[in-house]
């Protein structure tokens, strides 16, 4: 926020600003970090009422969802699924976006009225029907079961911000490929999609995090482990007893799948440099 | 290398808006053409015409004598060069300038080679593994040109290539711009709202308005014997000077006073049918101090000076004449065109260039003489040029090589607008003070 940071650039203001930011972190890191500390306390300790592991730190809770192989099966569809989901949602999410940015073809409104319907659409009401269309054609219980559902909430989503990004693009850009001697095709392959790569990015992020953040479908449309993600198999973790909530597993669980998100925005982040298609016009 | 002909083209947008009418043009092989005039007036719209980026809605363009209306743009082996540049940010210079090669699938030591060679050209050869945003706006403007050079198209078309560089660069690469398409050889279409840019470079300016062609010509044909008073107040930097006059019985009446008019102006006005209510105009540098002009046949006034500008070798001075301005519709386009709109104010501003010997500062007032053979005379009602003839015949006539050689019309056209460097100065080219 260079643009904020300049506008109130006075020494009190910019104390106010710290402070407000700080504030925010806290607000936000307070149950992450409670995560964090549950994971590591030892199951005598688990209920101890402090917030920091001081009773004594122990990986336990960690080997223990790592030696059942319902959690490393769960991790490996999570994976395997989100990743797929948001190939597929970004490959059809830039060629609509492109169209709906760049190109005038009747039934536009209406596309983008779809789109943003889709997006709308209470997620729970379609539990039932889809529940059924998968028992009927056979994909219950399956990673294409999971993936489409997936995509189709994923793409107006990614056809949203990837547009954005595809309006950002000076259209003499296009032009000059043309020019040049460009087919459209051509103009898209290398001078309108590398510059849209950071919005690319950003939306992969996007695409991916709501997919492996995703609890309902997750649970309704899987029964067994063959294409349980992660959230829902957490659900099923049981205690040592029926009337125990596995705190510990559940908590660990919830620290290891936070790891993949984060490697993947900080990877991601350094593609997405701000000002990219700087130097293409007058400035 | 190509002739491009432009047959009674027509653009209308969708909406109904006529951006071009029935524009009529043949661009002789190898030869520079500026298409002049004030922002909307369907030069642009023109050029993309041409470039294949917009549809031409009716009449023919040939490039070599074949139909191009329905050729895509990459098929019609032409270069364009764009006002913002439009370089590609994610690629080096280099990557820029081979791009419509690599497009053609032409192999990748001739493309080093003639990049190489287009480089040393543009003097962008230590620059070449830069990416567009590590570059000044001058050099982004030479890659551009070099993207546009490397593939040896049939014909150039620039799109105001040189308006986003500040005013001392434009000049550079105005001679530049001038050099390259001389020793190339390669037709150009080069539009530009600048009249300096328009008068230095070409072969031959085309000055549009309102979608119209208004007057075709070599730049000092168009200064000298401008057909219309749009193209008058157009051409020229400072530009001419507007004066309601009623002519009567071979003699007329200005703010300046009663001259008697030459008998071939005379003759030019009866012929047209003119007379009665009209506007003069009279070129700034057709005004000089009146003792530096003892007993040679004009008009003469006095005037005191409210600006006097020296530039070293002539000095612009500028008065106000009692009386209202000479009011027609295009002069108030080209004034709004220029943002002079506001300053109407009352009066009638005149600016002439007058000789250094005149010593002559702010306030102080003198006897001006004007040369009453250059009179200009417009009808008021249709703007049209009455002495269009006579102008044209006296430019002729001074213009030794004949009009079109470049070389002469250049230098003149450096004589006539380069004055005092209006345009390293700064100042708005079309300035009027």
């Amino acid at each position: 926020m260079t643009t904020l940071a300049e506008l109130n650039s006075t020494p009190g203001k910019k104390a106010a600003w710290w402070v407000a930011d700080i504030a925010v972190v806290i607000y936000a890191l307070i149950p992450v970090i409670w995560t964090i500390s549950l994971s590591l306390k030892t199951p005598g300790n688990i209920n101890d009422g402090k917030y920091l592991p001081t009773g004594g730190m122990s990986f336990e809770s960690y080997q223990a969802i790592f030696k059942d192989t319902v959690f490393t099966r769960a991790l490996i569809n999570s994976i395997g699924i989100c990743l797929i989901s948001t190939a597929i949602a970004l490959l059809l999410g830039v060629f609509a976006a492109y169209a709906i940015a760049r190109l005038d073809f009747p039934g536009k409104k209406l596309m983008i009225m779809m789109s943003l319907l889709v997006a709308m659409f209470p997620q729970i009401a379609l539990i039932t029907p889809l529940f059924k269309i998968e028992t009927a054609i056979g994909i219950f219980d399956t990673w294409p079961g999971l993936i489409i559902p997936y995509v189709t909430f994923a793409l107006p989503l990614a056809i949203y911000t990837l547009s954005a990004f595809f309006r950002e693009i000076p259209w003499e850009l296009e032009k000059a490929a043309k020019m040049d001697g460009a087919t459209p095709f051509q103009a898209f392959k290398d001078v309108i999609a590398p510059l849209a790569l950071p919005g690319v990015f950003t939306t992969a992020i996007l695409v991916f995090i709501s997919c492996w953040n995703d609890f309902l479908y997750a649970l309704s449309l899987t029964s067994t482990s063959a294409a349980r993600t992660v959230p829902a198999a957490m659900s099923y973790f049981t205690g040592a007893t029926t009337y125990e909530v596995p705190v510990g597993p559940i908590t660990a669980a919830a620290v290891v799948i936070t790891i993949p998100v984060l490697v993947l925005v900080l990877l991601f982040q350094r593609r997405i440099v701000a000002g990219l298609t700087n130097g293409a016009v007058k400035g | 290398m190509a002739e491009i002909e432009l047959d009674h083209v027509v653009k209308r947008y969708p909406d109904g808006a006529l951006a071009v009418q029935d524009f009529n043009l043949t661009i002789a092989d190898k030869e520079f053409i500026i298409l002049v005039g004030p922002s909307g007036c369907g030069k642009s719209t023109t050029l993309n015409m041409v470039a294949g980026l917009e549809d031409i809605t009716q009449g023919e363009l040939r490039i070599d004598g074949k139909v191009m209306n329905t050729v895509a743009p990459k098929d019609r082996d032409i270069a364009m060069v764009f006002q913002s540049y439009a370089l590609y940010p994610h690629m080096t210079v280099a990557e820029n300038m081979g791009f419509p090669l690599r497009l053609a699938k032409v192999d990748k030591a001739t493309i080093r080679q003639k990049v190489e060679e287009a480089a040393e050209m543009l003097e962008l050869t230590q620059h070449l593994d830069r990416k567009p945003s590590n570059l000044s706006g001058g050099q982004r403007q030479r890659v551009a040109m070099g993207r546009a050079i490397v593939r040896s198209p049939k014909a150039f078309l620039m799109d105001e290539p040189l308006s986003n560089l500040d005013a001392k660069l434009r000049v550079q690469m105005r001679t530049q711009v001038s050099r390259i398409q001389k020793t190339l050889g390669t037709t150009t279409l080069y539009v530009t709202h600048d009249q300096t840019e328009a008068m230095t470079l070409g072969d031959r300016v085309v000055v549009m308005r309102a979608g119209i062609i208004q007057q075709v010509g070599a730049p000092q044909e168009l200064y000298d014997a401008p057909k219309n008073i749009f193209v008058a107040g157009f051409i020229g930097s400072p530009s001419m000077n507007f004066l309601p006059a009623q002519i009567n019985g071979g003699q007329v009446t200005t703010a300046l006073g009663t001259v008697d008019l030459p008998d071939e102006l005379r003759r030019a006005v009866e012929s047209r049918g003119g007379g009665g209510e009209v506007i003069i105009g009279i070129r700034p540098e057709h005004f000089e101090i009146g003792r530096l002009k003892e007993g040679v046949p004009g008009g003469r006034f006095n005037a005191t000076f409210d600006i006097v500008e020296s530039m070293g070798s002539d000095i612009f001075a500028y008065f106000t004449l009692s009386g209202s301005g000479a009011k027609s519709k295009e002069l108030e386009e080209l004034a709004a065109d220029t943002g002079q709109e506001s300053l109407g104010g009352d009066g009638i501003q005149v600016g002439v260039r007058l000789d250094p010997e005149a010593r002559v500062s702010d306030g102080s007032t003198a006897e001006l003489w004007y040369d009453t053979s250059k009179l200009h005379i417009f009808d008021l009602k249709s703007g049209e040029n009455l002495t269009h003839e006579v102008a044209k015949a006296s430019s002729a006539a001074s213009t030794v090589d004949g009009p079109g050689a470049r070389n002469a019309s250049a230098a003149a056209a450096s004589a006539a607008v380069g004055d005092g460097g209006a345009d390293t100065a700064g100042a708005d080219p079309l300035r009027k003070d």
